[in-house]
């Protein structure tokens, strides 16, 4: 293998890896205030991507991913006051049902909404074929700009977890739900603050990518089994791990193609994550006894 | 007073049941035609434009009094491009709704799995999906209306061979489109001297492909790019192509006769090389060519109905549907046998998706010739001359 292509099946790998590692980010807030998966996540995605193609027919495209991030976010608090706010200390596989249930609904109502039709938002620089040259190989701007916005927000998440009081009570309320309720934080605002923080990050994901990867009613799920596998084998609830975790799936899955027919790329990641299931449960850069103290 | 509301809750339902009732059995007969379509799901490019084609042609053939004095009754199910949902509707359609005929389905996976049960239950199937395998056999009871996999194949080879091209990589999608196209691929290139150098299948839901593309490319004897798909992956493989600086011909199937795929690749698409019906060109054609007008009448309604451009796979729903209605027309009777035969009789059919000529050998009727070289120039799609 030349250099040059060996950098190209690396540049290809962490194209891969960053759209996995981006939806993934959405995955691990919930989980960290709540402690549950919320697998309408991929449908936060579609529904950023979505809103904005459909505000950028008439608003320039800042204002239109702005805005489609705001009303995603409204949509992801109204979710959680309309389905998951009145339920008392719901099990983990109740919530799983709910949020389940949610993605069927959300995915039925955009289908109704927007058509079968596939859909991207313009790429943000250049268009459809312009390339960067790096060392010899080309890696398309719009790359560049989810690779961007993904340290930007993954940067944003921890100083916000670690350093604002608002990011405290939420990981209070993942910790220990009682303890938090006893100092007095409430909890229930609480989730709705992390499912319309994770909706907006979702919804981010969706525009950023889109270019790339196209909007489809049911374009979510796809990108949410990614996500999700990313987040799993990054060890749930650490973003910067997801970001890592995903790289290095997308490079794996980029190599391999480059010696066994693509066709074996799904299952090869797949393979992965039930090593890692079995072997670290709790993801490659999370703690056993942290892990351990969870739910789920 | 409870017994007095109850006695009149009663006596409205009654009335009630007496108003619905009796227009019913004072209506004309009506006939019913199903359809298997997938309006959702990873096919919805082909069932949603199918669908909505349908619909509207029924819609305008009950307001012109129906055929041989019935109104069709359409029965539309979405199948989600799922053989799991096809199958179940067949069973359905047939044995409950007893319909004469069933339209669709839109792919050829979903068309597989239910073509036998269509020719168990004695149950005309015009499908709207392209593989070669649904009328080869020939199945007694199944039609279909899209040209022929192996004809789009040929197409292709002889532009090549025009251009010069001896090695090629193959890129399909893993439907059951991909999958049949791939195996055409595959079976014709030795009758062109056409050698496949690189083969490879993506996933129908691929978010980006730049590593295959990056693979394929590795060869240097690779001198054109087969990308034989019906998904929306296939604007992606186009786009990665380009974004890697690689200006080789591409080549696409008949799947991407749709103006949608096109806006998705953007400029990526332009000179994308693809057999594909006149539809897309309609206007570009002579006044004199037997297509012309049936091609221009169908755009025109179609685009003035619902607000977006006509694609050849609601063509291949038009066809499917009028073929049957003509077929009614021309046994002048509603009976499931004789249609059957008057379809099989069919010569000279003028559709969207070419001239039929249905036989008891060839139930898709169509030739080499309803097949069109088009490309991407601008945006827009125009017959490639060379």
């Amino acid at each position: 293998m030349t250099s040059q292509l060996f950098l190209q099946y690396l540049f290809a790998g962490i194209t891969y890896g960053i759209i996995y590692a981006i939806v993934a980010i959405g995955f691990n807030i919930i989980y960290n205030t709540t402690g549950i998966i919320n697998f309408a996540q991929g449908e936060f995605v579609m529904l950023g991507g979505m809103i904005a193609i459909s505000l950028h027919a008439i608003l320039p495209l800042p204002l239109a991913i702005g805005l489609a991030v705001i009303s995603t976010m409204l949509i992801g608090a109204l979710i959680e006051i309309l389905f998951i706010r009145w339920l008392r200390s719901p099990s983990v596989l109740r919530m799983i049902i709910i949020t389940i249930g949610l993605s069927i609904l959300i995915r039925e109502a955009a289908l109704h909404i927007w058509g079968e039709n596939v859909r991207s938002l313009p790429y943000f620089n250049g268009n459809e074929i312009s390339s960067i040259q790096l060392l010899g190989a080309n890696i398309s701007p719009q790359v560049l700009w989810v690779i961007g916005i993904c340290s930007i927000m993954v940067m944003l998440l921890s100083l916000f977890f670690k350093f604002t009081s608002l990011g405290q009570e939420m990981r209070a309320c993942a910790a220990n739900r009682l303890a938090a309720t006893l100092c007095g934080i409430s909890t229930k605002n609480m989730v709705t603050f992390s499912f319309m923080l994770s909706a907006g990050i979702g919804a981010l994901a969706g525009c950023v990518v889109s270019p790339i990867t196209y909007t489809q009613y049911d374009s979510g799920t796809a990108l949410a089994i990614k996500g999700f596998t990313v987040a799993v084998l990054g060890g749930l609830g650490n973003s910067l791990a997801a970001v890592l975790a995903g790289i290095l799936l997308g490079v794996i899955e980029s190599f391999s193609i480059s010696v066994v027919p693509l066709a074996f790329q799904d299952a090869i990641s797949i393979g992965i994550l039930l090593i890692i299931l079995f072997v670290r449960p709790h993801g490659l850069f999370g703690s056993r006894e942290a892990a351990g103290l969870k739910e789920f | 007073m409870k017994r007095f509301f109850l006695s009149t809750v009663t006596l409205l339902a009654l009335w009630a049941m007496v108003l619905v009732g009796l227009p019913a059995a004072a209506q004309a007969k009506t006939i019913k035609v199903g359809a298997i379509l997938a309006e959702t799901g990873g096919a919805s490019f082909l069932g949603g434009p199918e669908a909505r084609t349908i619909r509207m042609l029924v819609e305008k053939i009950n307001a012109a009094g129906g055929v041989n004095g019935d109104t069709i009754e359409l029965i539309i199910k979405d199948s989600a491009s799922t053989p799991e949902k096809a199958i179940s509707f067949a069973k359905q359609l047939i044995e409950e709704e007893k319909v004469l005929a069933i339209v669709g389905p839109s792919t050829s996976g979903e068309t597989m799995s239910i073509k036998q049960i269509c020719e168990d239950g004695k149950t005309i199937l015009l499908s709207c999906a392209a593989a070669e395998v649904i009328v080869n056999p020939v199945g007694r009871y199944v039609f279909k209306t899209p040209q022929k996999d192996s004809d789009a194949v040929k197409k292709i080879y002889m532009a090549m061979q025009k251009m010069g091209v001896a090695k090629i990589a193959v890129l399909s999608d893993n439907t059951g489109f991909g999958k049949a196209g791939k195996e055409q691929l595959e079976a014709i290139a030795p009758e062109f001297a056409i050698q496949i150098v690189a083969n490879e299948v993506y996933d129908k839901g691929a978010t980006d492909l730049s590593a295959v593309v990056t693979k394929i490319r590795a060869d240097k004897n690779v001198q054109a790019v087969v990308n034989w798909s019906i998904v929306p992956a296939q604007a992606i493989v186009a786009k990665n192509i380009r974004q890697a600086g690689w200006d080789v011909p591409i080549f696409q199937s008949h799947g991407f006769g749709n103006i949608k795929y096109v806006e998705a690749a953007g400029i990526a698409a332009e000179g994308i090389i693809f057999p594909a019906g006149r539809l897309l060109v309609a206007d570009t054609l002579s006044a004199d060519h037997p297509q012309k007008s049936v091609l221009v009448q169908y755009r025109d309604e179609y685009e003035a109905k619902f607000q977006e451009p006509a694609s050849t796979f609601g063509g291949h729903g038009y066809d499917a549907i009028m073929i049957l209605v003509n077929a009614m027309k021309a046994a002048g009777s509603n009976d499931s046998e004789k249609v059957r035969d008057a379809i099989e009789n069919m010569k000279g059919f003028v559709g969207t998706g070419g001239v039929f000529n249905f036989s008891a050998t060839d139930h898709n009727g169509l030739d080499i010739d309803s097949f069109a070289m088009l490309t991407v120039k601008d945006g827009k799609f125009v017959l490639y001359n060379k």
